[in-house]
């Protein structure tokens, strides 16, 4: 019998199905054979993107937890989407290792600021955080944002502050950011396209 | 890419040269196999190693590094010596029969207009010969010595095999026998695909690079058909998108130039970018550009941009000079910065010349990280030993590091080389504090506002006023950013043609751009996405991949910019009557009615074969530019040696000095002094990525991690054998700005070349190490490459420098 992977979980499903069915004494036997659930049957499956190269080839991320409010979900398993035309299933070894990306000990988890001077982080709240690097850009926009040049041209640009950003950021932040920085009277900005 | 990944499969032959798909590109590399095993399509690899990619190659051929144009022009030569150019798309769809100002020339390796002190080019000279209505003047015949096939036929006259091979250090008959494959798709129903990447545009003549293909391209016919094109293989996974957001400065969203100094009212502006048509009947599509520029300035400024107002044009930033990377660290370096702020960016590691960067971050007042993992950046300031000696007490900079989620942890659109713009969902919550980068800047940008609202300021106007309509203004959804992008009408659209009949009504998404308008009633973040998200939902989060043709186009797809079309200029792979070039691959056809095929048309749909009408629609001439006034360093690519080059001038102008490198290359005050001469470092150098890292990012992850662990350099057999050094050897790597350490790998995939009489040995050195990860600690290679950029986009010279080296 050929069986997709797909079916396999399902059978293995059905399986725990019929044991439930068993446990609440509808089995005229008293033997109990359960077979051991996998992780994925239960996982959510969601699709996403790989996010290195730009083949950008779709993944599957299998997270344990239904997306309720109160579940916490924990991403257990990622692989090629086999429905994506441009990488059908496959991913390369930098892909295929997007779950210790996810999971790396050395993603940041909270705010930290270096003081000027100092040898280490120090963690601060989002609320410090913010205000503090508010506190100064809007100082340093105030003292050096130029509203007219020598010639008398409105020009309203700020250029002492510069903003690099991500290639790695999705469409809506990057053009939010592009928003905002224009709105700021920012000249002095790049990518990491051009590089 | 002006094709898409797929489309490689429709290929007959593939080039692959400044790049390594197999490695770097795995997953899309695989449609060059397909083509193999179907088509029996041919791949040729031309690169300084054999790399994966070569060694699944029908023929492999070195190149020193920087060396391409030499390649490629001879690759022109070639053809036109040869007579294998595609005839009758020369003549229709390029600009081969335009004439060009008899003031126009070149000698000894300099184009007329130059301005040595400068380092710049006027260009009076290389503009058309205009006639009496202002239209470019055309020779039918191609003979005319002024006429652009003349003068491409005598620019690469000089592009001999012999000297192409003596430059390059490619052996003559390998040169010849690609020449011969390449002209075999000169034939209407034979196409080439070239896949490039890095390794041609960091290089200060990386657009030259990529254009030398152009042209060849154009001349066998290879643009707009299926398994043709120019495709660019771009880094990350949205780098096409952050590409097209235009997170530059020179750029508005969508490519829209920003407004300088000169450009001093909304008129001046709009005139310097709208385009009269350089031919009669062209589409010219850029005369739209008002509609674009309007319906940005609605996006970005709602109600407070009004036709009074100019669209509120005086609160855009007026630039007065480069903003690009090297410009900004310059900058930086000059102490001419407070505050800076990366974004998922590493430019510590992954900026020229890692001295200088940490010297420049070390001025600043204040640094932001924003990124989800610890970068090296982020810890410029901290000492590493020998990776990074620095001493912190001496670094005043406030630096600041702020958790961002990664890819799994949100949903979004990421736009793929090929221009495909894709959906993705939500996994799960970001470890910790972390957020998404929308949140993380709206909260940077409500707090200004609240303080310039509270306080006062410079200029709080566009800060105040910025168009803010999201349904919770802390965290503005990926949906509605989507759609502000996509484009909406704001009040009722209406057909030009029938002012009672109404297009789109007010509040609707918009379907495409052509319902853009410039009087205000339309709003578009970005006119080349206007459609994604249309009123029948989020086009990019489709999911039909059928395939009807064949032809891997799959319409339904997510959303390809533009209006969903999946092959630029694809009007071109029919002939002037509108049947295609290749029947077995039809991309486009004129129906009899209008235009249809396996494509959204890149042409106006019912423009009939016997107008006219050309393809290539964003040029006001309608064709193809063979000769390129636009470009900073030359209308035709000649070739220039690398900043740091073995030879002792360029062997094209062994006479002129100023021809050694190119002229129009912009070279900081300070920096021409840190280039390094080969009588100090004998040896060129190449940086590279591996199959199992990703840039910075995959030294975080374990698995990548033991993949590769260490840090190393790869020498050849014959220079292993010079200077004593055998696999596993620590070496030390110096260039004329610092030095590595590394291991050595010795390797029969570099070998020695014969360039201009004398023995080139190349050093390859992977670039994905230093003191922050999971990844054994090691150098920066950026310590070792050359702080000065390609002339028309600035993109640095890691590609190809001077190097010494010496057992550790």
């Amino acid at each position: 019998m050929q069986v997709t992977r797909r079916q396999f979980f399902k059978i293995c499903s059905a399986g725990l199905g019929g044991s439930s069915i068993a446990m609440l004494g509808y089995s005229p036997t008293a033997a109990l054979a359960e077979v051991r659930e996998f992780k994925l049957a239960r996982a959510t499956e969601t699709r996403n993107m790989c996010p290195y190269c730009s083949v950008s080839c779709g993944v599957l991320a299998y997270s344990i937890g239904d997306k309720s409010k109160n579940a916490k979900a924990e991403i257990i398993h990622i692989e090629g989407d086999p429905d994506n035309p441009v990488n059908r299933g496959t991913l390369c070894p930098k892909g295929a290792g997007l779950l210790d990306m996810v999971h790396s000990p050395n993603r940041l988890k909270h705010p930290e600021v270096r003081e000027a001077g100092s040898n280490e982080w120090k963690r601060i709240s989002w609320d410090e955080a913010v205000t503090r690097i508010a506190r100064h850009m809007k100082a340093d926009r105030d003292a050096n944002f130029i509203e007219k040049n020598a010639e008398g041209t409105t020009v309203n640009r700020w250029n002492t502050f510069g903003f690099l950003a991500s290639s790695a950021a999705a469409n809506e932040p990057g053009y939010l950011s592009h928003k905002i920085l224009r709105s700021l009277g920012a000249v002095a900005f790049d990518t990491q396209a051009r590089i | 890419m002006t094709n898409h990944w797929v489309d490689i499969k429709n290929t007959d032959l593939a080039i692959i040269m400044g790049g390594n798909a197999a490695e770097a590109h795995p997953c899309g590399f695989k449609w060059v196999i397909e083509a193999k095993k179907d088509r029996k399509a041919k791949l040729i690899v031309v690169d300084p190693r054999f790399t994966r990619s070569a060694s699944v190659a029908d023929f492999y051929a070195p190149i020193r590094a920087g060396a391409d144009i030499a390649f490629l022009g001879g690759v022109i030569h070639y053809l036109l010596s040869n007579d294998k150019i595609h005839h009758d798309y020369v003549k229709a769809y390029t600009n081969a029969p335009f004439l060009i100002s008899e003031g126009f020339g070149f000698e000894d390796g300099i184009f007329t207009g130059y301005n040595a002190e400068k380092r710049s080019y006027g260009k009076d000279t290389w503009q058309y010969q205009k006639d009496k209505d202002g239209f470019a003047m055309v020779d039918e015949t191609l003979q005319s010595p002024n006429c652009v096939f003349q003068l491409m036929k005598k620019h690469y006259s000089r592009y001999t095999p012999e000297l192409v091979s003596r430059v390059t250090g490619t052996p003559k008959e390998d040169f010849l026998k690609i020449c011969g494959m390449i002209a075999e798709t000169a034939a209407p129903n034979k196409t080439m695909t070239i896949l490039y990447a890095l390794g041609w545009t960091e290089h200060t003549v990386g657009s030259q690079n990529i254009r030398t293909m152009a042209i060849i391209q154009c001349l066998l016919g290879n643009m707009g058909m299926a398994g043709g094109g120019i495709n660019a293989l771009r880094g990350h996974a949205n780098v096409q998108g952050i590409t097209d957001m235009c997170l530059y400065s020179e750029v508005l969203p969508g490519y829209q130039s920003a407004p300088t100094d000169a450009d001093k009212t909304r008129a001046d502006y709009l005139a310097a970018r709208t385009p009269k048509a350089l031919r009669p009947g062209q589409m010219n599509f850029p005369q739209n550009f008002p509609k674009w520029n309007t319906s940005l300035m609605k996006a970005f400024y709602g109600n407070a941009a009004t036709k009074d107002n100019d669209f509120c044009y005086d609160w855009l930033p007026k630039k007065d000079g480069a903003y690009d990377t090297l410009a900004l660290f310059e900058r930086m370096h000059q102490g001419k910065m407070s505050g800076f702020v990366c974004q998922g960016f590493n430019p510590l590691a992954s900026v020229a010349n890692k001295k200088k960067v940490g010297d420049a971050l070390a001025k600043l007042k204040y640094l932001v990280i924003i990124d989800p993992l610890a970068t090296d950046t982020s810890e410029f300031w901290k000492n590493y030993g020998e990776y990074n000696e620095v001493d912190p007490a001496k670094i005043q900079t406030e630096v600041f590091r702020l958790p961002a989620n990664l890819f799994a942890e949100e949903d979004g659109s990421f736009t793929n080389s090929g221009r495909v713009v894709q959906w993705h969902w939500k996994a799960a919550d970001g470890p910790g504090e972390s957020k998404g980068d929308i949140e993380i800047m709206a909260a940077l940008y409500l707090k200004l506002k609240e303080m310039y609202a509270k306080d006062g300021g410079k200029f709080p106007d566009a800060i105040l006023n910025l168009a803010w309509p999201y349904r919770i203004p802390a965290k503005p959804s990926p949906s509605e950013l989507l759609m502000e992008i996509s484009g909406k009408a704001l009040g009722d659209v209406l057909d030009p043609k029938d002012p009672t009949k109404v297009l789109v009504k007010a509040g609707e998404q918009i379907p495409g751009f052509a319902m853009l308008r410039d009087d205000g009633s339309t709003s578009c973040g970005n006119w080349i996405y206007g459609g994604c998200w249309s009123q029948a939902g989020n086009l990019t989060a489709r999911r039909d991949a059928s395939d009807p043709t064949g032809l891997g186009q799959t319409l339904a797809w997510g959303f390809a910019w533009p209006a969903n079309r999946r092959i630029l200029y694809n009007r071109a792979s029919a002939d002037l009557a509108g049947k295609p070039w290749d029947p077995k691959r039809p991309v486009l056809r004129w129906t009899g009615t209008a235009w249809g095929g396996n494509d959204i048309p890149d042409m106006r749909p019912d423009a009939a074969p016997d107008q006219n009408v050309m393809p290539f629609i964003m040029n006001p001439e309608g064709v193809a530019r063979l000769f390129a006034p636009a470009m900073a360093d030359g209308p035709f690519p000649e070739h220039y040696e690398p900043f740091e080059t073995p030879l002792d001038n360029n062997p094209f102008h062994p006479k002129n000095p100023k021809a050694t490198s190119n002229p129009a290359a912009r070279v900081f005050k300070g920096d021409m002094e840190t280039f390094g001469k080969a009588k100090d470092f004998p040896y060129v150098c190449t940086t590279y990525r591996l199959v199992e890292h990703f840039h910075f990012w995959t030294k975080h992850a374990h698995i990548n991690a033991v993949l590769q662990p260490e840090h190393f350099v790869e020498i050849g057999e014959a220079l292993a054998k010079e200077k004593g050094i055998a696999s596993g050897d620590k070496v030390k790597v110096r260039s004329n700005r610092g030095f590595i350490k590394a291991v050595a790998v010795v390797t029969k995939r570099i070998r020695t070349l014969d360039v201009d009489g004398k023995k080139v040995h190349t050093i390859g050195i992977p670039l994905h190490f230093g003191f922050k990860g999971l990844t054994k600690p090691g150098y920066i290679t950026n310590t070792l490459t050359p702080f000065v950029g390609d002339a028309n986009s600035q993109t640095p010279e890691y590609k190809a420098f001077l190097v010494n080296i010496e057992k550790a």
